[in-house]
């Protein structure tokens, strides 16, 4: 019984730890650039392929399988680098423009990753094997838990310290902060905003592109995997709230937990819950559970 | 006068279209005109209200799920009786919906959530909705008639097109009636200030609701005349990337003309049809018209054609 939950339990927190990591990069864009990034599902596909090639040339090349997860995190965080090319060749150009039209760009995004993935890997799934079980099992109160799904959660954990650092005692987290407060007075301060922006954006993709990375040995790369997690993603900032790191993470673990139950509780239920959380919140809550007061 | 020419040689063609053109073209033509009724609808809200509601495939859904179950489990098979069911079904929904979206939240938050919502429920729930695999939406009788000596092409390219042209003639009647009503006013003068539309004494909340039901009462009848050439209905008519490509074709028309909206269901459709018989990656072709219609030519094909007016962009 016991065993039972725990199993469920830890399949949801380690789909949160995966969930936090593109619903943090999808904040941290959103609280500066003002832009509700739809492709972050599609950095995280893109994050995953490249995890899985990284990982597949690494052990093609004599690389020990126990060492996977580096070339896995540096596949997954070296694609992220695409979005310095998404930022500089397309969202710049829509800054200034209806919130209508940044969506759409950002859905024409979806639509052209998609079968650039589909184009680069193939239509079937791939994965990295049973590469993950190379750690073992850890038996937590006679459940079996991969260590692999260990390290990801502490990972994830680790990442959400360190982004709060980064936001709060750095000198690139204020200007960070002072341009999502007010973009304005920033620039009258003297900060360059297309610097500041190109980096917000790109370290918001490298958050999404990791979190596909990391969570690929546990399953399998789809290419239809991107447009399935978005929803989610959506679901954990509307339910955290817009722009809050905090309300990523508390979201996470509120749409990663409930779904996992869910699933073994009543699976017809799965997703259906947690929409409904998200309409329930919009009623009663519509900045989200710590969305600024403004939002 | 001159879109007066151009609206009667366009009826003319439409008219000849299955007597002149291959089979296959004209099959072609029913998503165009279904697609055609949805964003007559939608542009209401994007283009009219300037809202932009991202879950609208919730009501296609509704309505072409509302032509199976009639068909299939009540064996109602009259289309003069479907439409009106599947609009009546989208409003009983988008009362509520649109209650809650125009008031408290950006609408495309809402409107996700809802259709999400329901793309889940009948992907889930089998027994109701046949899961992933849909449901059968059986061929419906037009005019009193069972048609029932036609083959499925000569039906379709028959009876059903001119069935459908006339949906879509008496839809684009009424919405025109609409927009150039008071009432079409007001949701103007939303878009424009709605400060000042406040000021004057107009319900903003109310008349983007009075706007988002009329959306979803098209969107519904679109649904359903879309649902019978594929004859199944599934799931993926609700899913939020099916929201995402009829915002797309609004936009590829030009939102800010009253027919541009169906001149994108048109250049879509066939275009999709083009691209795909060539390569088979169309989405990444789309993605980047897309992306070049916002960066550059965001007023659409019809914003491209009609030079002399200066196309508004709305800026945020």
């Amino acid at each position: 019984m016991t065993a039972n939950i725990v199993n469920i339990l830890m399949g949801g927190v380690f789909h949160a730890a995966i969930l936090f990591l593109v619903a943090a990069g999808l904040q941290v864009v959103f609280g500066v650039q003002k832009i509700f990034n739809l492709a972050c599902g599609s950095f995280y596909a893109l994050g995953a392929y490249s995890g899985v090639s990284a990982v597949a040339y690494f052990t093609g090349h004599g690389g020990p399988p126990t060492l996977f997860i580096i070339p896995l995190a540096l596949g997954g965080l070296a694609v992220g680098l695409v979005g310095v090319v998404v930022e500089r060749g397309l969202l710049r150009f829509v800054y200034d423009r209806d919130e209508t039209f940044q969506l759409l760009l950002t859905f024409a995004l979806v639509l052209m990753l998609e079968d650039l993935i589909r184009m680069t890997w193939g239509t079937a799934p791939v994965s990295t094997g049973g590469l993950y079980l190379t750690y073992g099992q850890a038996r937590i109160l006679g459940a079996t838990v991969p260590v692999y799904n260990l390290l990801v959660i502490a990972a994830s954990v680790a990442i959400a310290l360190g982004i709060g650092w980064l936001l709060t005692r750095t000198a690139f987290g204020r200007i960070i902060r002072a341009s999502a407060d007010n973009r304005e007075m920033a620039e009258a301060l003297g900060v360059d905003m297309r610097w500041v922006y190109v980096r917000v954006f790109t370290l918001g993709t490298m958050l999404g592109t990791l979190g596909g990375a990391l969570v690929i040995p546990a399953t399998a790369a789809m290419s239809e995997m991107g447009i399935e997690l978005i929803v989610e993603a959506f679901a954990v900032v509307v339910i955290g709230g817009l722009g809050s790191m905090r309300g990523a993470f508390v979201g996470a673990l509120v749409v990663g937990v409930l779904r996992s139950v869910a699933i073994s509780v009543y699976p017809e239920l799965e997703m259906l819950l947690i929409y409904l959380i998200v309409i329930g919140v919009l009623l009663w809550r519509p900045r989200g559970l710590f969305g600024a007061a403004t939002a | 006068m001159r879109t007066a020419v151009v609206l009667s040689l366009v009826s003319l063609a439409l008219l000849a279209i299955p007597l002149v053109a291959p089979a296959y073209y004209v099959t072609l033509m029913l998503p165009f005109m279904a697609y055609g009724v949805v964003l007559l609808g939608l542009n209401l809200l994007f283009g009219y209200t300037g809202l932009v509601s991202f879950g609208h495939a919730l009501f296609i859904g509704i309505g072409a799920y509302t032509g199976a179950v009639l068909t299939t489990r009540f064996g109602v098979r009259q289309m003069e009786l479907i439409l009106p069911a599947a609009m009546l079904a989208a409003a009983v929904v988008a009362a509520p919906v649109g209650a809650l979206c125009v008031r408290y939240v950006k609408i495309y938050f809402g409107t996700l959530a809802f259709g999400m919502v329901f793309y889940t429920f009948l992907l889930k729930f089998y027994k109701l909705t046949g899961g992933d695999e849909g449901m059968r939406m059986l061929r419906p009788w037009l005019l009193g008639s069972e048609w029932a000596g036609w083959s499925k092409t000569a039906y379709l390219i028959g009876p059903y097109y001119y069935f459908s042209l006339a949906v879509l003639v008496l839809a684009t009647l009424l919405m025109w009636r609409i927009v150039r009503s008071p009432f079409g006013l007001c949701l103007k003068t939303i878009r424009e200030n709605q400060l000042k539309a406040e000021s004057l004494g107009v319900s903003v909340p109310l008349y983007r609701w009075y706007a988002f039901i009329i959306s979803a009462a098209y969107a519904a009848v679109g649904g359903a005349l879309l649902a019978t050439p594929t004859g199944n209905v599934d799931p993926t008519l609700a899913y939020w990337t099916h929201s995402g490509n009829i915002v797309f074709m609004v936009l590829l028309g030009g939102f800010s003309s009253f027919f541009g909206p169906l001149l994108g269901a048109f250049v879509f459709i066939f275009l999709q049809d083009t691209v795909m018989s060539i390569f088979p990656y169309w989405r990444l072709i789309f993605g980047a018209i897309l992306a070049f219609i916002v960066i550059f030519a965001p007023g659409g094909l019809m914003g491209l054609f009609a030079r002399r007016r200066p196309v508004e962009v709305p800026r945020g």
